[in-house]
């Protein structure tokens, strides 16, 4: 079979899986749906693998392929087609999303256990797969766009999950509403595309585009930005980034899934995939590389004081996303999707064990409740350290390699870039910090009540089930998470899992080491060869003088953390009593949601108010009471002609008759 | 004779049939005066048919003549349906259908 024809079939399993369990609520007992859910995705990683294989077998020139299976639009000079696009991006996406995803599904098969919603968890987490593997495989910027859509709509229902929660419904609907303020500009983008080049199709239009644009024109350039709203909605970076940290109120897996592991890469993808354009748009591509920068960093220092676990996290994806938006942006693109492939592995690592942790707390959150899990939970603090490591950049690990060849490009392409090198090894140095805050925070010290009832008893700590972030009682009759808890010493399925991503996650890296062997950097060569950019290549020395940077500021993050959190746990406190400014922004997130109320929302309700009270009031109600008058008042009056007499009605006839035919009569004559 | 002659008792007839619908309250007496109504328009009918020289109107008579018989049909069931239920036979009190 051919790579396309795996690539179909690399869709179609999630797509069954979500309808079969979907449709199947009923029948199917809740673990054959956790089964049938994890068993599609892992045969669409396995059509995937055979793709791979396939396109390997091929030379590398000719590793790109377009399929179609029908005509979704034809008429006018647009011809849409339902095609998609297999090459090796397309690919390493492909493997990176259901390969993490299957791991995921495996591990939600034990941590959801005893939710209401199995099923629905199930064929949500399906359908998402199959949302994110249709954006990566389009063919066309249609395609694209119906899969960007789906993932949006998929992260809203599954962040939404625990319907009962309002704060998890408020968190849903604005995941949505932002992530459709992106949609709106990759639309835009499309129409623009197509009004300029006349087609949709990604073979056409990248072939074109150099003869179409100029070189930073005007219209490359917007289509550029308005690709760029999207990516940033999808991907959290500054300054739509804001639904990223609210989406924590899904359940872990979910957080694991799709708010570290693939959707928010979409962005990043998507720049990689358009890299034709931005090439010839070179101030865009700027702009999108410094916004990564703000994000990388912003978030970065948030990290630094998050205290609920799991926004810690989602703060340190963004920064992470920051950094592969830079690596894309700038030009050093097969080390964006390294980075983006590494950190699937150790941040859906890093998810799994909070999430193992948190349900050890009973749901608690709030890292500054918990302690001395180093001791209650082996494997989980070992994985939690594992990932904390590879998150750190620690040598050897993945996030090692792959952060840094980002950094070494930006060296290596010079002049202004010098930036992106400086201040992403800062970025690095406040990554490893509020990594081992997190990691000394929880694993050592004397156990807290949870972790002490852990070891005492074996058994995970039992409370009413609260909301985290309101603290609300919860009902666990519907839709909330089961009144069980399920840590990953107590279940194979998560033990597997999150086993198999600590052994990526540690040795991930191994396949591109500088001056050893550059798997990904060659297989995904044929993909950007067509880019100037990639030309520039960091020598080899280059790149291990960088490794040794960045592995030195690893060490100095962790020693930095150690200092503040295990040898001198009294300073953070002091720290903040000094820089009580700097910390009360940082807690409040930088004002971005306030500055986005006061800026966007609150003059979007005014204008709302100001319609309702004179457009709606008086032109709206005036035509329709207007009408309604109108039809009342000649009701009124034919009314009074139906008096039930039947000799009246009589009259009327012969009467109209008589009148018509004197009418006639008169002017015939 | 002339068709006029024919034509000017059809209007006679027609215009008795009217007034008759008009003024009386039994109803099988409005049922009669439909009949003469029908039948004045029959003769109109005839005699034209007469006066052109071909069957269409005679034709049209003998319709108007079913029709005439399946709306008897119906108004004498209505009718006995009114007797039945001992409601008053007198179409003035009938006014349930007033606006």
């Amino acid at each position: 079979m051919s790579a396309t024809a795996w690539a179909w079939l690399v869709l179609l399993f999630p797509l069954l899986g979500s309808i079969v369990i979907g449709l199947g609520y009923r029948t199917i007992p809740a673990r054959a749906a956790g089964i049938v859910g994890t068993a599609a995705i892992a045969l669409s990683f396995a059509c995937g693998i055979a793709a791979l294989v396939n396109l390997l077998g091929e030379h590398p020139e000719a590793r790109h392929h377009a399929a179609s299976l029908w005509d979704y639009a034809s008429a006018a000079g647009l011809d849409i087609k339902l095609g998609i696009f297999v090459d090796p991006l397309s690919i390493f996406m492909v493997l990176v999303v259901t390969g993490v995803s299957t791991l995921i599904h495996l591990y939600s098969f034990g941590y959801m256990q005893s939710d209401e919603g199995y099923h629905r968890f199930f064929s949500y987490l399906n359908f998402f797969v199959f949302s994110m593997l249709l954006l990566v495989l389009a063919g066309n910027f249609v395609l694209l766009t119906v899969g960007w859509a789906f993932v949006g709509f998929a992260s809203y229902a599954l962040i939404s999950f625990w319907y009962r929660r309002a704060t998890a419904t408020a968190a849903g609907m604005k995941a949505f509403v932002i992530n459709v303020v992106g949609d709106i500009g990759l639309v835009l983008a499309a129409f623009l595309i197509f009004r300029e080049i006349g087609s949709f199709d990604y073979g056409t239009v990248f072939a074109k585009a150099p003869d179409v644009f100029a070189t930073n024109g005007w219209t490359v350039t917007a289509i550029c930005l308005l690709l760029l709203l999207g990516a940033f909605a999808k991907s959290a970076q500054l300054p739509l980034h804001t639904w990223l940290p609210d989406a924590m109120e899904g359940p872990t897996p979910v957080s694991a899934l799709i708010h570290a592991a693939t959707m928010v890469t979409a962005g990043v993808y998507l720049i990689a995939r358009t890299h034709t354009l931005f090439v010839l748009a070179p101030t865009a591509a700027d702009i999108a590389a410094f916004t990564g920068l703000a994000t990388l960093l912003v978030a970065g220092t948030i990290a630094l004081v998050m205290t609920d676990l799991k926004r810690a996290i989602a703060y340190s994806t963004m920064s992470q996303i920051g950094y592969m938006v830079v690596g894309v942006s700038i030009g050093a693109y097969s080390a964006g999707m390294f980075h983006l492939m590494t950190h699937a592995f150790f941040k859906a690592l890093l998810f799994m064990a909070a999430g193992s942790i948190i349900a050890a707390m009973a749901n608690e959150q709030s890292i500054d409740k918990m302690s001395g899990f180093g001791k209650a939970m082996r494997f989980t603090s070992a994985m939690l350290l594992i990932g904390g490591l590879a998150l750190a950049a620690f040598p050897g690990t993945s996030g090692f390699f792959s952060k840094d060849e980002i950094l070494a490009y930006a060296t290596a392409r010079g002049g202004m870039y010098e930036i992106f090198t400086v201040l992403g090894y800062v970025g690095a140095l406040l990554t490893a910090i509020y990594t081992f805050r997190l990691v000394f925070r929880i694993l050592p010290g004397v156990p807290c009540k949870e972790a002490q009832e852990l070891i005492d008893t074996g058994h995970v700590a039992h409370e009413e089930p609260r909301n985290p972030a309101t603290g609300e009682i919860e009902d666990t009759d519907v839709g909330f998470p089961g009144a069980e808890h399920h840590i990953a010493e107590q279940s194979w399925s998560m033990k597997v899992a999150m086993g198999v991503l600590g052994f990526l996650a540690l040795v991930g890296g191994l396949v591109q080491i500088p001056g050893v062997d550059d798997v990904i950097g060659k297989f995904l060569e044929p993909v950007f060869a067509n880019s100037p950019l990639s030309e520039i290549q960091p020598s080899v020395s280059a790149d291990w003088v960088g490794l040794g940077i960045g592995g030195a500021i690893s060490v100095l993050g962790i020693a930095i953390a150690y200092f503040f959190y295990v040898a001198q746990p009294a300073t953070p406190a002091i720290l903040i009593q000094r820089l009580r400014p700097l910390y009360t922004l940082l807690v409040n997130k930088w004002y971005f949601d306030e500055a986005i109320d006061f800026l966007v929302v609150r003059p979007a309700l005014a204008i709302g108010r100001f319609a309702n009270r004179t457009f709606e009031r008086v032109v709206v109600g005036g035509l329709v009471t207007g009408t309604e008058d109108i039809v009342g008042t000649a009701g009124r009056v034919v009314r009074t002609v139906q008096s039930g007499f039947v000799r009246g009605y009589a009259l009327l006839l012969i009467g109209g008759f008589a009148g018509l035919a004197l009418y006639f009569l008169l002017s015939a004559s | 004779m002339t068709t006029e002659w024919y034509i000017v008792l059809s209007s006679l007839l027609f215009a008795i049939g009217a007034t008759g619908i008009l003024i009386r309250r039994s109803p099988v007496v409005i049922l009669l005066c439909l009949e003469l109504m029908l039948n004045a328009g029959n003769l109109a009918l005839v005699a034209f048919s007469r006066m052109v020289g071909n069957q269409e109107g005679q034709i049209f008579a003998l319709i108007v003549m079913v029709i005439a018989a399946c709306e008897v049909v119906v108004g004498l069931g209505l009718i006995v349906a009114i007797f039945r239920r001992r409601l008053p036979l007198n179409v003035d009190d009938l006014r349930e259908l007033r606006g």
